[in-house]
C-alpha cells in the first residue's frame, strides 16, 4: 500500500500550484480551474485518508463537493458568460468597477 | 336619575366642544362653529344649575364627591375625582354663568373676524380646564386645570398671530405663568411629601390630626405651613398677577375684548385667590405668611389703582383696575375673611365682565379704537351699553346697594380688624377706584366726540346679542351683592353657606367679624366718603364735557410724576433691564459659545475623525479580485499559523 505521507504531498503539490494559479492568472476562466485544482487536493486528502481508516464517511464527502464543485463550475462558467457579452472581456484586472 | 351624577360633564362638554370645532369643523361652516361653541357651555350651565339646585338641597350642603378613575403609580395615588362643595359650587355659578354670557356675546363681536371657529375652540377649552380647575377634588386635578387656562390664555391673547404685538404678549403672560407656577408645584411636592396625599380632603384631615407638625420649622427658616403658604401664594401671584408678577395682565389685553372679559377679568385671573381659599386651613396655621399676602394684596390694589388713572386706552384701565381688585381680594385672605374674598370674587367677576364686555361695544362701535382721547359722547349713540356701563362703574366704585358696595365694604371691615393700616390702604384704593372708573365713563360716553368724522358716522349700538349679555351682567352687577354680607344685619347667606369650607381649628378660633353698630356704622360711613370722594374728584376733573382738559392740565403741573405713572413706574423697562435681558444674553451665550462652539464643535471632530478613517481606509478597496484573493490566502495563513503554533 502506498504510504498516506505521498498522497499528501501530492495534495499540497497540486494546491500549491492551484494557490498559485488563481493568485498570479489573470483571466477569470483560469482563476477558476486554479480553485477546482486546489478543491481536489482537498477531496484526494479526504479519499486517502477514507482509505486508510477504512471508513467511507470520506469519500462521502469527496462525492457531495464534486456534486457541489460541479454547480458551482456551471453558476460560474455562466457569470463569466455573461460578463463577457457586456464587457467583452473577463480579465479579471479590468474588471474592478466595484470600489471607491 | 340625578343630575350630580352627570357633573363630571360639565367640564367635558366644553373640552368636546373645543375638540370638535377644533378638529372637524370647517372655517366656513360659521353657523356650525356657533351651535357648537355656544351650545356646549350652555349645555354646561344648564347641567351645572340643575346640579346647584340639587346640591343646595342637601342636607346641610354636604359635599358632593364623584370618582372618575383612580390613579396608582407606584406609591402615587391620587383620584381623578370631582368636588362639589359650597366653594366650588359658589365658582361653578361664576364661571358658567359669565362664561356661557360671554360666549353669546362673542358672537356678536368675532362676528367678522378671521379665525372665527378657532377662537371658539379656544374659548370651550378655556371653560373645560377652568371648570376642571374648580371641580377638581384634589391639587393635582386642580393644577392639570391650573395650567389648562394657562395654555388658553396664551392662546387667545396671541389670537392676533398676525399682528407684531400680541403674540409677544401672549408669551409674556405665560413666561411670567410659569415662574408661578414652579412655586405651586414646588408647594404641592411639599404637600405630598408630607401628607402623602393631595385631596383637599385628605390633606386638611392631615393638618388637624397633626398640628404641631405645621409649625415645626421645614425650610428656608420657615415652619412646614409657612413653606407651602408662600409657595402655593407665588403660584397664585402669577395666576392673579400681585406684584411682582403682574405685569403681563395689562399686557393681556392684546387678546379679543370677550377674552379679556372671562379670563383677564372675571375667571382665570381670580384661580389664585380660588386656591388660597381652598387652602384656608393651611393659611390659617401660617398667620406670617397671611400678613405678607395682605400685604402684597394691599400693595398691588393701591399700586394698580394709581397707574389706572393715567391710562388713555380704555382696556388698560380695566386691566389695571383688575389687577387692583384681585389684590382686594388676596388682601381679604391675607386677612382671614375667605368669605369677603369669595364674595368679591363673585362680585367682581360680575361688574368687571361687564366693564370689558361694556368696552368691546364701545371698541366695536369705534372700529377698532381703544384711545379714550378719541371717544366721548357715546352716549348718544349706544345708549344701552352708556346705561350697562354706569351700573357697572357705580357697582365697582362701591356705590351703597350695588354689589361692589357690600363686597368691598366686608373687605375693609375684614382688613380694619387686623390693621387700620390697610384698611387706610384699601380706603384709599376704593376712592382712586372710583375717580377713574368715573374718568373712563367721562371721556367715553359724556363731552363732545374727539374723535374722526368717519369714526362718528359708523357709530352705532351693538346687535342685541352683545347687548342681551350686557344687561343680565348689569342685573348681576346691581343685584349680587345681596347674597353676602349687609351691613348693620345679620344677613349673611354668603358666609352660612361657605361655613363648612372655612376649617375651624381647634386652639385656633376666629372671632365672629362682627362690629359693634356705631364702629360699623363708622366703617360704612367711610367708605361711601372714599367712594363719593373718588366720584365727585373725577367729575370736578373730566366731568361735564371737559374732555382732557385735566389729564393736559396734571402733565403740565407735575410731568415727572405724570410720566411715571403714565409710563405704570417704569416697571416693564426694569424687569427688561434686571431679568429680560440678562436672560437674552445669557441665552445667546448658550447658544452661541457653549453650543455652536462646544456642542457642535464635539460633534464636527467626531464626525471628522470618522471622515478621515473612512477616507483613507477605502483605498484598500481597490475593485481588483486578485488583491483580495491575496488578502484571502494571507488572511488563511495566518490563521493557520496562529492555529498551529
Amino acid at each position: 500500500m502506498i504510504p498516506i505521507a505521498w498522497y499528501l504531498v501530492l495534495a499540497s503539490v497540486l494546491f500549491c500550484i492551484g494557490a498559485f494559479g488563481a493568485l498570479t492568472r489573470r483571466s477569470g476562466i483560469a482563476i477558476f480551474l486554479s480553485i477546482e485544482l486546489m478543491l481536489n487536493a482537498a477531496n484526494l486528502t479526504l479519499v486517502a485518508y477514507s482509505r486508510i481508516h477504512g471508513d467511507s464517511a470520506g469519500q462521502m464527502f469527496v462525492f457531495f463537493a464534486l456534486a457541489v464543485a460541479a454547480a458551482e463550475a456551471a453558476v460560474g462558467l455562466g457569470l463569466f458568460i455573461s460578463i463577457y457579452r457586456l464587457r467583452h472581456t473577463i480579465d479579471v484586472n479590468r474588471l474592478n468597477r466595484l470600489r471607491w | 336619575m340625578r343630575a350630580l351624577d352627570y357633573l363630571w360633564l360639565i367640564p367635558a362638554l366644553p373640552f368636546l366642544g373645543a375638540a370638535v370645532n377644533g378638529l372637524l369643523v370647517r372655517n366656513r361652516q360659521k353657523s356650525l362653529a356657533t351651535a357648537i361653541g355656544v351650545g356646549a357651555p350652555g349645555l354646561s350651565l344648564g347641567l351645572a344649575l340643575a346640579c346647584l339646585i340639587e346640591f343646595l338641597a342637601r342636607p346641610g350642603h354636604a359635599p358632593f364627591e364623584q370618582l372618575l378613575y383612580p390613579w396608582t403609580a407606584g406609591a402615587l395615588k391620587i383620584d381623578i375625582a370631582f368636588l362639589l362643595d359650597p366653594l366650588s359650587a359658589i365658582m361653578l355659578f361664576v364661571v358658567t354663568f359669565v362664561g356661557f354670557l360671554i360666549h353669546v356675546y362673542s358672537v356678536g363681536y368675532m362676528a367678522h373676524e378671521e379665525g372665527y371657529r378657532r377662537y371658539f375652540s379656544y374659548l370651550n377649552l378655556f371653560m373645560g380646564a377652568m371648570l376642571l380647575l374648580i371641580l377638581g377634588d384634589n391639587y393635582l386635578v386642580m393644577f392639570v386645570g391650573w395650567e389648562g387656562v394657562g395654555l388658553c390664555s396664551y392662546l387667545l391673547i396671541g389670537f392676533y398671530f398676525d399682528q407684531d404685538f400680541p403674540p409677544k404678549a401672549g408669551r409674556k403672560a405665560f413666561i411670567v405663568n410659569r415662574i408661578g407656577d414652579f412655586a405651586f408645584l414646588l408647594g404641592l411636592f411639599a404637600i405630598f411629601s408630607q401628607f402623602g396625599t393631595l385631596s383637599f380632603k385628605g390633606v386638611n384631615a392631615a393638618v388637624l390630626a397633626d398640628i404641631g407638625a405645621l409649625e415645626a420649622p421645614f425650610a428656608l427658616g420657615l415652619s412646614l405651613a409657612s413653606f407651602i403658604a408662600l409657595c402655593l401664594f407665588v403660584g397664585a401671584m402669577g395666576k392673579s398677577a400681585q406684584i411682582p408678577l403682574y405685569v403681563w395682565l395689562p399686557d393681556a389685553m392684546a387678546g379679543p375684548t370677550p377674552v379679556s372679559a372671562l379670563i383677564h377679568a372675571a375667571t382665570m385671573v381670580t384661580a389664585g385667590v380660588y386656591m388660597v381659599v381652598r387652602t384656608n386651613l393651611i393659611y390659617q396655621l401660617a398667620p406670617s405668611i397671611s400678613l405678607f399676602v395682605a400685604i402684597i394684596g394691599a400693595a398691588t390694589a393701591i399700586f394698580a389703582a394709581t397707574i389706572g388713572i393715567a391710562q388713555n386706552d380704555i382696556k388698560k384701565v380695566l386691566a389695571y383696575s383688575t389687577v387692583s381688585q384681585l389684590g382686594y381680594m388676596f388682601l381679604a385672605a391675607g386677612v382671614g375673611a375667605y368669605v369677603a374674598a369669595i364674595f368679591h370674587l363673585a362680585t367682581h367677576a360680575f361688574f368687571k365682565a361687564l366693564l370689558f364686555l361694556g368696552s368691546g361695544s364701545v371698541i366695536h362701535a369705534m372700529g377698532g379704537e381703544q384711545d379714550m382721547r378719541k371717544m366721548g359722547s357715546l352716549r348718544k349713540h349706544l345708549p344701552w351699553t352708556y346705561r350697562t356701563f354706569l351700573v357697572g362703574t357705580l357697582a365697582i366704585s362701591g356705590v351703597p346697594l350695588l354689589a361692589g358696595f357690600f363686597s368691598k365694604d366686608a373687605i375693609l371691615g375684614a382688613a380694619f380688624e387686623k390693621s387700620p393700616v390697610l384698611w387706610i390702604v384699601g380706603l384709599a384704593t376704593a376712592a382712586l377706584t372710583a375717580c377713574y372708573m368715573l374718568r373712563l365713563l367721562c371721556l367715553t360716553f359724556l363731552g363732545k366726540f374727539r374723535g374722526t368724522h368717519e369714526q362718528e358716522h359708523h357709530l352705532h349700538e351693538s346687535p342685541a346679542v352683545m347687548v342681551v349679555p350686557l344687561v343680565i351682567l348689569a342685573a348681576g352687577a346691581a343685584f349680587a351683592g345681596y347674597a353676602g354680607k349687609i351691613p348693620f344685619t345679620h344677613f349673611d347667606w354668603l358666609g352660612g353657606f361657605l361655613q363648612s369650607v372655612i376649617v375651624a381649628i381647634p386652639g385656633h378660633e376666629a372671632h365672629a367679624a362682627h362690629h359693634e353698630m356705631g364702629l360699623e356704622a363708622i366703617l360704612v360711613a367711610a367708605s361711601i366718603a372714599a367712594a363719593a370722594g373718588g366720584l365727585g374728584l373725577a367729575w370736578r376733573l373730566w366731568g361735564g364735557g371737559r374732555g382732557t382738559s385735566a389729564d393736559e392740565a396734571m402733565a403740565r403741573r407735575a410731568p415727572g410724576l405724570y410720566r411715571l405713572v403714565e409710563n405704570k413706574y417704569y416697571v416693564d423697562e426694569i424687569y427688561d433691564r434686571l431679568v429680560v435681558r440678562p436672560l437674552r444674553s445669557t441665552a445667546r451665550f448658550c447658544w452661541k459659545v457653549i453650543d455652536s462652539v462646544f456642542i457642535d464643535g464635539g460633534l464636527h471632530v467626531v464626525a471628522f475623525i470618522t471622515e478621515l478613517t473612512g477616507d483613507l481606509g477605502r483605498f484598500s478597496t481597490t475593485g481588483n479580485v486578485r488583491q483580495y484573493a491575496l488578502y484571502f490566502f494571507a488572511g488563511v495563513l495566518a490563521l493557520f499559523w496562529w492555529m498551529i503554533f
